[in-house]
């Protein structure tokens, strides 16, 4: 690796902590911001020359402050400029903060610097570009091509979630063990949120896309290391290692959605599995389930079975039913019918979903699993305009020629050409 | 002697590597311990998974299991290599040309009194 190369993945590492505790300073996400830019620029000419400080963050926090605070200083009265050697002498300085930036304190810091980001007023779109911006430090320009819109759109869209987050009281004082965990849940979310975005992608922008579910496993990662015995946050680092492992599967060379039973589990990422594996395991251990832990373990019976037909539906089947419990919803009612076809047939499995239709009549995934149902039912016709409706309701080109593709069978199987046997 | 060189790293730097840098520094690696390997000096080599995923039992009347790595420190044992060598310049000429491959981060060299070599096939 090159010397830029380590000085880039040194200040990403650092990010987080540094613009948490500048943010502690100065009150002010601007400011934060800008103070960490400040000390990066000046990093990147100090450390090649003078080699990586001992403590990256506590530099930068050091170096950032002193700009900002002259900065403000000379905002007010025309001062001449301080010399470089007063701030870039910083081993004492160092030696002082690191002592002082004991371990609570940061990982408040970086809590409070991604609870900010997740605050209740922003829509979830604002939420995540935020994050992505402040906490990620990824540009404007890679969020918008990772959002597939212009990069003034994205601006003005981080633009205007700071504004509103300014607006907002944010507390800065330590937070108390439940409003610890109340934030914790919340940052939680928008870890999963980010991951969505990437993992929801179709085929045509997965590689534009890909990116976000690294950047939110790296965020789960981060939080796990700073709340190390906190059974959910296990969960989500283990759920979002399970899902990603399938990442190079998910998709065809055409970039058509290719479904969990058809695909090539030679391409699952063994390595991430082992990861996924390990932290539910540990989790387990706590026996204080949560919504996270039992989407892990289903997504860890996935990964456990070397073919589809080893996957143990019942287990399954009796997770979602646990996660209908802590978390009734119809979309998780809808993964559990598709469990209970495998189990006790499509009958069974389609009795069940259509009590949701109400409430998921706009929902693509609704029509394209009762359309498999109805297919596997031998209902033909029923199937095509669940099908018909799946497409008109699909959200990417990927899920549209998939739904295409069971049409397509459909029409194969309903021509005169011989009876087949039913699958 | 046999030498095992234990590596530590800043693991919130190492999780920042990109999967282009991370397989650039692993390439790198793999260029030292093949020549390692012909010499007929290498032994196990083992990377670990995150200290995430690591659990310590604290041994005692009534040992005690706990979240997250032993040593809480800035720089996190991220995995290790047995190698033969002469003696300790040697082991560190192994570690400097390891170095050389992946800057950043500390080896610890430390001396094999025992080694069980296993019956485990990776």
């Amino acid at each position: 690796m090159t010397d830029s190369a380590w000085i880039d993945a040194a200040l990403t590492s650092a990010r987080p902590q540094a613009v948490g505790a500048l943010l502690r300073y100065f009150r002010n996400l601007d400011t934060a911001e800008e103070a960490f830019q400040n000390a990066c620029l000046r990093a990147l000419k100090s450390w090649p020359e003078n080699g990586p400080p001992r403590d990256p963050a506590g530099w930068l926090i050091m170096v950032g402050r002193n700009v900002a605070i002259d900065d403000i200083r000379r905002g007010r009265r025309q001062e001449p400029l301080p010399d470089d050697e007063a701030i870039s002498d910083l081993d004492d300085a160092e030696e002082r903060l690191a002592e002082r930036l004991d371990g609570s304190h940061y990982r408040d810091d970086i809590l409070r610097l991604l609870f900010i980001c997740c605050h209740p007023d922003l829509p979830a779109t604002q939420q995540i570009a935020l994050a992505l911006r402040i906490v990620s430090g990824l540009t404007v320009k890679q969020i918008a091509r990772a959002f597939l819109v212009s990069e003034a759109a994205m601006e003005q869209r981080i633009t205007r979630a700071k504004a509103r987050v300014a607006e907002a009281e944010v507390p800065f004082e330590t937070p108390g063990a439940v409003e610890r965990s109340e934030r914790l849940a919340a940052v939680a979310a928008m870890v999963y949120l980010i991951f969505n975005e990437g993992y929801s992608a179709g085929g045509d922008n997965a590689d534009i896309r890909a990116p976000l579910c690294e950047e939110a496993i790296r965020l789960a990662r981060l939080l796990l290391r700073l709340f190390q015995s906190e059974p959910e946050i296990m969960g989500l680092t283990a759920l979002l290692l399970l899902q990603h492992a399938r990442a190079a599967a998910r998709f065809d060379a055409d970039g058509a959605l290719v479904l969990l039973d058809d695909q090539d589990r030679s391409l699952w990422s063994q390595k991430m599995i082992a990861e996924g594996l390990a932290l539910i395991d540990k989790a387990m251990r706590h026996r204080d389930s949560g919504p996270y832990q039992l989407q892990a373990a289903i997504a860890a019976l996935h990964a456990r079975a070397a073919r589809p037909e080893d996957t143990d539906w019942t287990q399954i089947d009796l997770l979602y039913g646990a996660l209908e419990v802590m978390r009734p919803s119809p979309v998780v009612t809808l993964n559990r019918a598709v469990a209970v076809s495998k189990v006790r047939g499509p009958e069974a499995a389609l009795a069940m979903i259509e009590p949701l239709e109400p409430r998921l009549s706009n929902y693509f995934h609704f029509f394209g699993v009762r359309g498999a149902f109805l297919m596997q039912l031998g209902r033909n016709d029923e199937a095509r305009v669940a099908f018909d409706r799946a497409i008109a309701l699909a959200n990417t080109s990927a899920e549209a020629a998939h739904i295409r593709m069971h049409l397509d069978r459909l029409m194969r199987d309903s021509q005169p050409r011989g009876a087949k046997a039913g699958k | 002697m046999l030498y095992a060189i234990l590596c530590y790293h800043d693991e919130d730097v190492t999780g920042s590597w990109t999967r282009e840098q991370d397989a650039a520094v692993m390439k790198k690696l793999a260029v030292v311990q093949d020549g390692l390997t012909k010499q007929g000096r290498l032994g196990p080599v083992a990377r670990l998974l995150p200290t995430t995923s690591a659990t310590t039992l604290r041994k005692g009347e009534s040992p005690l299991v706990i979240d997250g790595p032993y040593a809480e420190t800035k720089e996190q044992l991220l995995g290790f290599y047995v190698v033969d060598c002469a003696n300790l310049d040697a082991a560190l000429d192994v570690a400097r040309d390891l170095g050389a491959a992946n800057p950043g981060g500390a080896y610890e060299i430390r001396p094999v009194g025992v080694l069980n070599p296993g019956s485990l096939k990776p």
